[in-house]
């Protein structure tokens, strides 16, 4: 009988402790990177995204805890319903650990949902909304490099002490512009400035002339521009033409990748002020990993790709902390260790999902301060983290105590 | 100071000229669309693939070989005029027998795929591409800044769509291509080959989506989908100018033009709808066109 019970003891603490030296479940960690691979942000999320997720393997050389790392992909198409069918069939039958990039609010809000039911980590990149981090918060989802808060707030203030206190909006008619033109207009006023008018422009217009005279006979100092895409393309283009800037305003993209700088064209870009999380060109680390990922690509990454790497390093180290993929302790082991990686430096989680890190107030440079293809930003000032999120006491986020 | 209708004239005679500079892209684009349905019955859908194409050519020439905007000016529209040719023989003219639907299938089918390679080969953010330093800079004109790239917009619009009819009304040949429309078998009868008249037809009214996307350039983004997002509103304007009439499409073209553009003032957020609810009200009221022939 003593025997037994020893034997049965032994066993059982066998089985208590052998799986902690490796807890994955079906011997695989999957990581899905869920993005846009056609649509309007193809080009600053996509493929990209892949890539860096790739890299961030790399780094660990591909094995975490002893078991293989994998990297899936799909196209979410920006539809919320395929989306979710996609993340449902990664985590019910593809045992998919976490999901990272997830471009588009309204994809995002799904995906955050889903995978608060199914108990797995979701890290946004792509995506802008506040409501991730607010109503829609989750124990397990994280969000890594932008929201309109931090875009607008970190612009927008810059840019009213700077001088440019008198401000004219010209936002997309929808939630996203409407919630832009707001959040900027909110800081505006806020930092002593005044804004004089607003034109709600429809989503996807070719022709800004029309509201660039509006803006224009305006008197305002700085043209607000609360929108995104090809909509940020085609009114900088325009301004551009109209010789807003040198008839003395001064524009104020609200959200612009670099990937959209390319596109523009210093000539016309030149003088924007922008808020970017990060850029290829800050030190040595940043640039050699960019370098490795313009080889793979052909263009260096947007802030969003940075993030979708910052991302998923942080998650692997988070499991190799954690010991586990179990996604409430890979979660706490997120939310503890500080960020580090090549575009991050102590940065830290805060307790509503929040990546809480410097961002860059940046300005195009002219073409003759231009260095080459994609040497585009001159960064004008580091924006303290706590000034690029929404402040915690008038989060609506359950997990905040207050 | 005196205001018309709430706004100061200055600003109202601003926003009409800018309203003639948006219609002359819509009247380009649908003079091609009227005349390709006009003599082929063919609804052109691939028409907004063909536009981006102009443009993405001009970015080609300029990019590869350093081909400057007049020589795109010239060389886009024939490069792309060409491949309609092409495309017509090889695909379109095995249509003609078939209801009207087929045709709209295959255009609509290949401008997907049009805008997918081009995507795929250039991103979807679209293409960096200057004005010409001959046409940069512009005319204070005292109730607004004229760019004078803008002016030119206007003017070689007006001249290609002008010629366009004159050629079609008032020429020979433009009676042979009217009276095949009417009757090709009558009119192959006499000895003409209408067939090669219809593809240098189709192929004509290519050339001028890609002279419009040439033209687009340097003020719009050059992206994959910038075809997709217009070609709605250019069927709406030539739904509304009837389809198939030629002057209809021009007048249409720069009328609605105007509208949206005192839209965009009176009432921003509904600017994009507004020809669509014209293109509803005239399809109650005439639902021939404005201009069309009556059935």
């Amino acid at each position: 009988m003593c025997y037994k019970t020893i034997i049965a003891g032994a066993l059982a603490a066998a089985a208590y402790t052998l799986p902690a030296h490796a807890q994955v479940s079906d011997d695989v960690l999957k990581i899905g990177v869920l993005t846009d691979m056609a649509g309007v942000a193809a080009d600053i999320t996509g493929k990209g995204s892949v890539v860096a997720a790739e890299m961030a393997v790399e780094e660990f050389s591909s094995t975490v805890l002893g078991k293989p790392i994998q990297i899936i992909s799909a196209d979410h198409q920006h539809k919320a319903d395929i989306g979710a069918s996609i993340a449902r069939k990664w985590l019910d039958v593809e045992n998919v650990d976490a999901i990272a990039d997830i471009p588009n609010s309204a994809v995002a809000l799904a995906i955050q949902n889903l995978a608060r039911e199914k108990k797995r980590i979701a890290l946004f990149s792509g995506a802008g909304s506040t409501a991730l981090t607010n109503d829609q918060c989750s124990p397990y989802g994280f969000h890594w490099t932008y929201d309109t808060y931090s875009v607008s707030h970190g612009t927008a203030s810059a840019v009213v002490k700077a001088g440019g206190a008198s401000w004219f909006m010209l936002a997309s008619d929808y939630a996203f512009g409407h919630q832009l033109a707001k959040d900027a207009g909110d800081v505006v006023k806020a930092s002593g400035g005044d804004v004089l008018g607003e034109v709600l422009h429809p989503l996807g217009t070719a022709d800004f002339s029309s509201f660039l005279l509006q803006a224009q006979s305006s008197g305002a100092k700085v043209i607000g521009i609360a929108n995104a895409g090809a909509d940020t393309v085609n009114a900088i283009k325009q301004a551009g033409e109209f010789g807003i800037v040198e008839q003395g305003q001064s524009l104020a993209a609200l959200i612009l990748f670099l990937q959209d700088v390319h596109s523009l064209g210093l000539a016309v870009a030149k003088g924007t002020y922008l808020t970017t999380a990060s850029y290829w060109d800050i030190d040595d680390q940043s640039r050699v990993w960019s370098e490795k990922f313009k080889s793979r690509t052909g263009m260096m990454p947007s802030m969003v790709h940075a993030g979708v790497y910052g991302s998923v390093l942080h998650y692997l180290k988070a499991v190799e902390k954690a010991g586990t993929d179990d996604a409430g302790k890979v979660a706490a082991a997120i939310r503890e260790l500080p960020i580090n990686d090549a575009f991050t430096h102590d940065a830290h989680v805060r307790e509503d999902g929040r990546v809480l890190r410097d961002m860059y107030l940046a300005r195009v440079k002219e073409p003759s301060a231009s260095k080459g293809e994609w040497d585009y930003f001159e960064i004008v000032s580091k924006i303290p983290a706590a000034d690029t999120v929404w402040p915690l006491d008038k989060s609506t986020c359950p997990l905040v105590k207050k | 100071m005196f205001e018309l209708i709430g706004i100061p004239p200055q600003a109202l005679f601003g926003q009409l000229l800018l309203g003639v500079i948006n219609g002359a892209f819509y009247a380009m684009l649908s003079l091609g669309l009227a005349i390709i349905f006009g003599l082929l019955n063919i609804i052109n859908f691939a028409h907004g693939a063909q536009y981006m194409l102009g443009a993405l050519v001009s970015w080609m020439l300029l990019d590869y070989l350093g081909g400057s905007y007049w020589w795109a000016l010239l060389l886009a529209p024939v490069t792309v005029g060409v491949s309609g040719v092409i495309l017509e023989r090889v695909l379109i003219s095995r249509l003609y027998h078939l209801d009207h639907l087929y045709g709209l299938l295959l255009t609509f089918g290949l401008a997907l795929i049009i805008q997918g390679l081009a995507r795929n080969y250039y991103g979807i953010s679209g293409l960096p591409y200057a004005i010409p330093p001959e046409l940069s800079g512009g005319q204070n004109l005292g109730f607004m800044f004229l760019p004078n790239y803008r002016g030119w917009v206007v003017i070689a619009s007006l001249v290609v769509c002008l010629a366009t009819w004159f050629v079609i009304e008032k020429t020979r040949f433009g009676a042979y291509l009217r009276a095949a429309t009417e009757n090709p078998t009558l009119v192959g009868a006499f000895g003409i080959n209408v067939p090669r008249m219809i593809t240098l037809t189709y192929g004509f009214g290519v050339a001028l989506a890609a002279f419009a996307g040439v033209l687009a350039a340097p003020i719009y983004s050059v992206n994959p989908n910038m075809g997709a997002d217009i070609i709605i509103v250019v069927f709406a304007v030539v739904v509304i100018g009837g389809m198939g009439s030629i002057l209809g499409s021009i007048v249409t073209g720069f009328g609605l033009g105007i509208v949206e553009g005192l839209a965009r003032v009176f009432y921003p957020e509904g600017s994009a709808m507004m020809i669509f609810v014209i293109m509803a009200i005239v399809l109650l009221v005439k639902p021939t066109g404005l201009f069309g022939r009556t059935a």
